[in-house]
């Protein structure tokens, strides 16, 4: 009894360490261009649609398949906001807001359009697959999910602490105009944000493509995962992100466990609640906006 | 300022009249389209007063049409009262849902994008909430029973394509000259204050707490009541249908391309979303392709906002002027 129940909550943490790298994608785009992307989860099924393509047409293992989704919604992101987002910069909130609507739904519409509005599911052998870890048995697919989310985010830190690219994104957060004072090509390095965004979006999709079946209305859903992750967290903070998806998915393996799994999105919006309420932006959110 | 109110009182009055005077001739189709229009002009007008003269960013209006859907197919279907009886509930209900969000983002400091989330967020978890419930049907919703040969439209509040046309033309009409009126209110500029300068306007001695909160109260009552018809109209009320993150999108699209803050945006607003909905969603089904109208609506949208910075009726009103001078 007891061990199933661990079986369940370290199932929602791995999912959750999933929820941190859509997160991080939210957050990094937020942070370096104060944009909110209400099209995140659509890029996600994009990515799950890489993910399930690749492994049922190439054969590739979903940490491979997130290495091409990651390569071609890092373009997508790129050349988006190049060409479309890069002009809606300095618009008020609400249009930008119609803005990334429009773009979702011109992205579930060549969904629909391409791959029809069926389930796909990954099959075969590997969805069965388990991992014992101690008292612990543990999917296959989620372990993967995880460690290839947990990489892409180490990587991100790793990128952003340490690469001068990544320290000069950081500091076109922090400063804008600072930033445009000492030379940065501003438009550029929001560009580059918008598309490692993009990248974790889709890097993300194609590592869970194993775990949830891709279907084109997904996108809303994911969207909503990952504001309560970024805002449980903190808008802007990877660190928040992290901890964010990891009680996200906590939270949803608890309420599945102790009330009802209809009932687990119930859960998570409960703790957004809580934390906007205590802790407006967020628990590893700078205090003065 | 003086083109903008004398151009939206002549259009905004002929296209009232018009539709009223043309009801007998029109076909089933335009009747319906129309409906639909004046209903979601009316939502836009609750958002509007929220979300353009207050400016507060709400995403989770489809939980006070929901809250005023339900209240009302409940107290009918389930206690056999009046339909009027479940407005005099479920527009309370929905007010103070909405005093009770104002609030707690005034309290705790929430604004902006974290604003538009807290809406979000409680949407969303009523959402799930009544999917649960037994009480409200559940995710299988509540079915309206058939209609009596013998109904009376103002009795039950239900009737033919006729009844609805009406009723939505009315409350477009009401909402529209409800805006107008409070734009010119003393409570019109105190929110307009607020919506510009927040500080600058309680250093004056505006009231932000209060004031803010009874534009969520009003916006959400509104709504509540637009949310009524809708599941009326509709026949049958389900969560996901009425509560859904979709309608809360569909409520503000309208006003937010129609002219955000303007008295007549949110009009020519829905006169242009909710058929541009229909049409591309007939084009995909002729094309065979399904995704077609989600991509062409996508489109649209990103191209008229990208176009019109202001939104339709400023650029209307600019387009009018000009001719004007030009004579």
């Amino acid at each position: 009894m007891l061990l199933s129940w661990l079986n369940i909550l370290a199932g929602g943490v791995l999912i959750g360490i999933v929820y941190a790298l859509i997160g991080s994608g939210l957050t990094i785009m937020f942070g370096v261009m104060r944009v909110v992307n209400f099209a995140h989860g659509e890029m996600v099924v994009a990515g799950m649609y890489m993910g399930y393509f690749a492994h049922s047409l190439l054969g590739l293992p979903a940490p491979l398949a997130a290495i091409i989704a990651a390569v071609v919604m890092f373009a997508f992101g790129y050349l988006l906001q190049r060409l479309l987002v890069e002009k809606f910069m300095a618009r008020p909130q609400h249009i930008q807001f119609i803005l990334f609507i429009g773009i979702a739904l011109v992205i579930t519409g060549l969904h629909l359009a391409i791959f029809g509005p069926d389930a796909h599911a990954v099959d075969g052998p590997i969805t069965f697959a388990t991992i014992s870890l101690g008292p612990l048995s543990l999917d296959l697919v989620r372990v993967q999910a995880a460690g290839g989310a947990a990489v892409l985010i180490l990587s991100l830190v790793l990128f952003l602490r340490l690469a001068p690219l990544g320290q000069a994104m950081r500091a076109a957060a922090d400063n804008r105009t600072g930033s445009l004072v000492i030379g940065l090509n501003v438009p550029r390095i929001c560009a580059l944000a918008s598309g490692i965004g993009a990248a974790c979006a889709g890097a993300a999709g194609a590592l869970i493509s194993p775990v949830f079946d891709t279907e084109p209305y997904l996108g809303l859903e994911f969207t909503l995962i990952a504001f309560v992750t970024v805002i449980v967290g903190g808008l802007g903070s990877l660190a928040g992100a992290l901890v964010g998806g990891v009680l996200i998915g906590l939270a949803e393996a608890s309420a599945a466990l102790a009330i009802d799994p209809q009932l687990k999105t119930a859960f998570s919006y409960g703790l957004l609640l809580l934390v906007l309420l205590l802790r407006p932006r967020g628990l590893f959110g700078a205090d003065a906006g | 300022m003086q083109v903008d109110r004398r151009l939206g009182w002549i259009a905004g009055a002929a296209l009232f009249a018009g539709c009223a005077i043309a009801a007998p001739w029109l076909d089933g189709f335009t009747m319906s389209l129309l409906t639909l229009v004046f209903l979601f002009a009316w939502f836009g007008q609750a958002s509007n007063l929220a979300m353009g003269f207050t400016g507060q960013l709400s995403l989770g209006h489809a939980l006070f049409a929901g809250l005023g859907g339900y209240a009302v197919v409940i107290i009918t279907t389930r206690y056999g009262l009046s339909p009027w009886f479940g407005l005099l509930i479920g527009m309370p209900i929905a007010a103070a849902a909405g005093a009770a969000i104002g609030w707690l983002a005034f309290r705790f400091g929430v604004r902006d994008v974290y604003f538009a989330l807290l809406a979000i967020a409680v949407a969303e978890m009523m959402r799930v909430i009544f999917s649960n419930w037994n009480f409200v049907g559940g995710t299988g919703g509540i079915f309206l029973p058939a209609l009596s040969p013998t109904n009376e439209p103002l009795r039950t509040l239900r009737g033919g394509a006729l009844f609805y046309y009406a009723a939505a033309l009315f409350l477009a009409t009401a909402g529209t000259a409800l805006l107008a009126w409070l734009r010119g209110a003393r409570i019109g500029y105190l929110w307009r204050a607020l919506r510009d300068d927040e500080a600058a306007a309680r250093a004056l001695g505006v009231r932000a707490p209060l004031h803010k909160i009874l534009a969520c109260a009003i916006s959400a009552a509104m709504t509540a009541l637009g949310g009524a018809l809708y599941a009326h109209l509709n026949g049958v009320i389900f969560p996901d249908s009425m509560m859904g993150m979709a309608l809360s999108i569909q409520i503000i699209i309208g006003p937010i391309l129609g002219g955000l803050g303007t008295v007549f945006g949110p009009l020519v607003g829905a006169l242009v979303v909710v058929p541009l909905g229909e049409i591309s969603g007939t084009l995909g089904q002729s094309l065979g392709i399904s995704g077609m109208n989600s991509i062409g609506y996508g489109l649209a949208l990103i191209l008229l906002i990208g176009l019109l910075p202001g939104g339709l009726w400023p650029a209307i009103v600019a387009g009018v002027q000009s001719l004007w001078r030009r004579r």
